[in-house]
């Protein structure tokens, strides 16, 4: 069993690159978990085709406590036989997500939710590791490898050197590694070269470049991963190589998180930042 | 510099000869000998009010403790909502023994307990609601409550409940005076900052709005006594004979009104200066109502500070306390006269929070006894300075000692009584000395004005001569 956590810049598309590529591995064979750990609860929808599963907090709110709960009530099996689940958590502004996640998590563990023993468990976290609670799929040897979603945009590129630093704290105590970036393309100015030289910096690899298409939206808006949505499409198969590679992915490090000067020099050494603009 | 200084000074390096080099530095500036003089400046606590050293069990109390235990909960007809989980609120259930007069559950609430009983799924969807709903239903069960306070406990912090807006809306909603106080116990060092977390809560959203019929040249406020076992009763008691109209009690069998309309008040007058001068200063500042510290424990500080009192005010008031003294001296003498032949000579270390620790020396003394340390959990530098010119020369004085450094102390000191808190308590009696809880009055009292005095005078008797302690091996 491989548990994998996949992180990013807030609105990058973790949870669609995530779905996208677990519906790859499925297809190839792969026995799949995901836990969206979200409390958008968003990271499961394009594989069970629907709005929103009940989610293991809100349905804790409803009943009382947690143990209140059964497996099967949040545990729900979508396209190819993946299972799913999603944490839940409290609307922005209010309480606390991040023990959201701790409580979902432990409660997954605790009923069994890995017992069928799947090849891949991913974890989808929502945004930045904002607090401990966010790091909870990568604290106590749970995910041990990690993959961050970016883009050529410079905000995106920042988060990415951001969590890489959370990567390194827990890297030492709970032995977990970066298994690479994922560029999620924007059409951004040299977007490949300038990934794959701030991949090079924090000692990984863009482990692929997923180019921009709006098949991957008109599949989304019908509650469908690309590959189920359209099986034949050249996306399609952009999803299945990312699944391929994750799949043989032995290339697994502790990153070396870059300073934001080093970040801007990057920027500017590929002309998309102006001396001017840095200063 | 004097012998007895060297001697405790030599005491003190032994203690902390146990500690590693580190703590060891740390602590030395927490444990000095006293020179009431102030001639040796190496005689005085350093560092008062800062973060205890982790490793060594602290006596100390948290934020929470001291906003709820002390300044809010003896407000009699004001319901305190331990707003988190279940646990804050239970352990600090009545253990206070503020006592008031009214009906429990009708018009006064203090043994009673409330809180929000936080679950997991509030933590993670905030407790506002449930507060919401715990106030209407308080409001509903309870309609003669004149006013709530939250008291939040650390995860209101953590998640950062909007308590203030919940207070707001509902004090409008059911026209009820409702105080948001952020007490997080993870504030500060000890419960002291709770103290002064409380008095700014007061400040914001109680103080000036109490209704006052008329005023008279008379009205005070007896603040920062807390009536355990009745002493606020007995305190009112000297200040009526004397001519006085105490219009407000702060807060020991107090009203949400009487909070409110303290600043009518000609003088306050403090008694526990550690927790509630933050609101003396600002009511100083902002309706220029002085404020006079004063001391009702044992004869000789109780006629002192009835004088001192007095001469703020006309002669009418000074002919009044001069007959007052006339009146209780023939007690005073009786109570000295069957006591002190029984304690005199003994000697007694003290270990309390913030004021007693000085404030208590007096009413020894009065019975002949001779206080040879004392320390607080929580004083801040103000306090020490009041205390080293009520000691002797070389007596001990200790900042937040640790449970190891107390026992040491008191094997070297060797007092004959021991004054200090529940934790302390069964630690000394296994030790066999002699011990009395110096918070609670060990549930008896009260120990303030003439009344107290007889009071506090056969509780130390009955400690400190007890046959049960020549029973009891005590280390050599």
């Amino acid at each position: 069993m491989r548990q994998i956590a996949v992180y990013g810049k807030g609105g990058i598309g973790k949870s669609t690159t995530t779905q996208n590529t677990v519906a790859g591995l499925a297809e190839a064979g792969y026995k799949c978990l995901i836990i969206g750990c979200d409390p958008k609860a968003d990271s499961t929808r394009l594989i069970l085709n629907k709005k929103a599963q009940a989610t293991v907090m809100d349905l804790a709110r409803e009943r009382g406590t947690v143990e209140d709960l059964e497996l099967h009530e949040v545990l729900l099996t979508g396209f190819k036989g993946i299972q799913c689940a999603e944490s839940g958590g409290p609307e922005p502004g209010v309480g606390c997500a991040g023990r959201g996640v701790i409580t979902a998590i432990n409660f997954l563990e605790e009923n069994g939710a890995y017992s069928s023993n799947p090849d891949f468990v991913f974890y989808d976290v929502l945004g930045d590791v904002v607090c401990g609670g966010f790091a909870m799929p990568i604290r106590e040897g749970k995910a041990k490898e990690i993959y961050i979603v970016t883009s050529g945009e410079m905000m995106a590129m920042y988060a990415a050197n951001n969590i890489a630093r959370g990567v390194l704290k827990y890297a030492q105590s709970g032995g977990c590694r970066l298994g690479g970036l994922i560029c999620n393309s924007r059409k951004t100015d040299k977007e490949f070269e300038l990934i794959s030289e701030l991949a090079r910096m924090l000692n990984t690899q863009m482990i692929h470049f997923v180019p921009r298409d709006n098949e991957v939206q008109r599949a989304e808006l019908r509650r469908q991963t690309v590959i189920e949505y359209a099986p034949e499409h050249a996306q399609a198969d952009e999803y299945r190589t990312l699944a391929k590679k994750i799949a043989d992915n032995k290339d697994f490090v502790i990153p070396t998180p870059i300073t934001m000067d080093e970040l801007e020099k990057l920027l500017m050494d590929f002309g998309i930042l102006d001396s001017e603009a840095a200063a | 510099m004097s012998t007895a200084i060297d001697d405790t000074r030599k005491i003190i390096d032994e203690v902390l000869e146990a500690y590693p080099e580190k703590v060891r530095k740390a602590r030395a500036r927490h444990l000095a000998p006293n020179d009431p003089a102030g001639s040796c400046a190496s005689c005085k606590i350093q560092k008062s009010n800062i973060k205890s050293r982790p490793g060594v069990m602290t006596v100390r109390g948290c934020a929470y403790a001291g906003a709820k235990g002390v300044v809010f909960g003896p407000v009699k007809d004001q319901i305190c909502i331990s707003h988190g989980p279940v646990g804050c609120g239970s352990y600090s259930w009545a253990s206070r023994r503020n006592y008031y007069n009214g009906e429990t559950g009708v018009n006064a609430f203090g043994t009673m307990a409330f809180t929000t009983d936080f679950q997991e799924k509030d933590i993670v969807y905030g407790g506002d609601k449930g507060l919401d709903a715990a106030i209407s239903e308080i409001n509903g069960l309870f309609p003669l409550a004149k006013g709530i306070s939250i008291l939040s406990e650390c995860p209101v912090g953590l998640i950062g409940d909007d308590i203030e807006s919940v207070a707001k809306k509902k004090a409008k909603e059911l026209n009820l005076n409702i105080v948001p106080v952020r007490c997080e116990g993870f504030r500060g060092v000890s419960q002291s900052l709770g103290h002064h977390i409380a008095n700014d809560s007061i400040r914001d959203h109680m103080l000036g709005k109490g209704k006052l019929e008329k005023t008279t040249p008379y009205d005070v406020v007896l603040m920062g006594d807390y009536n355990i076992g009745g002493d606020a009763w007995v305190a009112r008691k000297i200040l009526e004979e004397m001519g006085l109209r105490v219009i407000a009690q702060w807060t020991g069998d107090g009203t949400v009104n009487e909070i409110g309309n303290a600043p009518k008040a000609k003088l306050i007058l403090i008694h526990c200066y550690r927790s509630m001068n933050y609101i003396c200063r600002h009511m100083e500042e902002t309706y220029g109502t002085p404020w006079v510290e004063f001391n009702f424990f044992g004869p000789t500080k109780i006629i002192g500070s009835i004088r001192k009192i007095a001469e703020q005010f006309d002669n009418s008031i000074r002919e009044k306390a001069e007959a007052v003294i006339a009146r209780y001296q023939p007690m005073m003498d009786a109570v000295i006269a069957k006591y002190r032949p029984r304690l005199e000579g003994k000697k007694v270390m003290l270990f309390v929070g913030g004021l007693r620790p000085r404030h208590t020396i007096g009413a020894y003394e009065d019975l002949g006894m001779e206080i040879v340390a004392t320390g607080y959990e929580f004083a801040h530098d103000d306090d020490y300075t009041r205390t080293y010119p009520l000691m002797k020369e070389g007596a001990l004085i200790m900042d937040d000692a640790s449970e190891y450094e107390l026992e040491e102390f008191t094997h070297r000191v060797r007092p004959d009584l021991v004054g200090a808190g529940i934790k302390e308590k069964y630690t000394y009696h296994k030790m066999g000395v002699p011990f009395r809880q110096m918070h609670s009055w060990d549930y008896s009292g009260p120990y303030h004005g003439f009344d107290g005095f007889g009071v506090f005078a056969r509780d130390m008797d009955a400690a400190v001569n007890s046959p049960t302690w020549s029973l009891i091996r005590r280390r050599k």
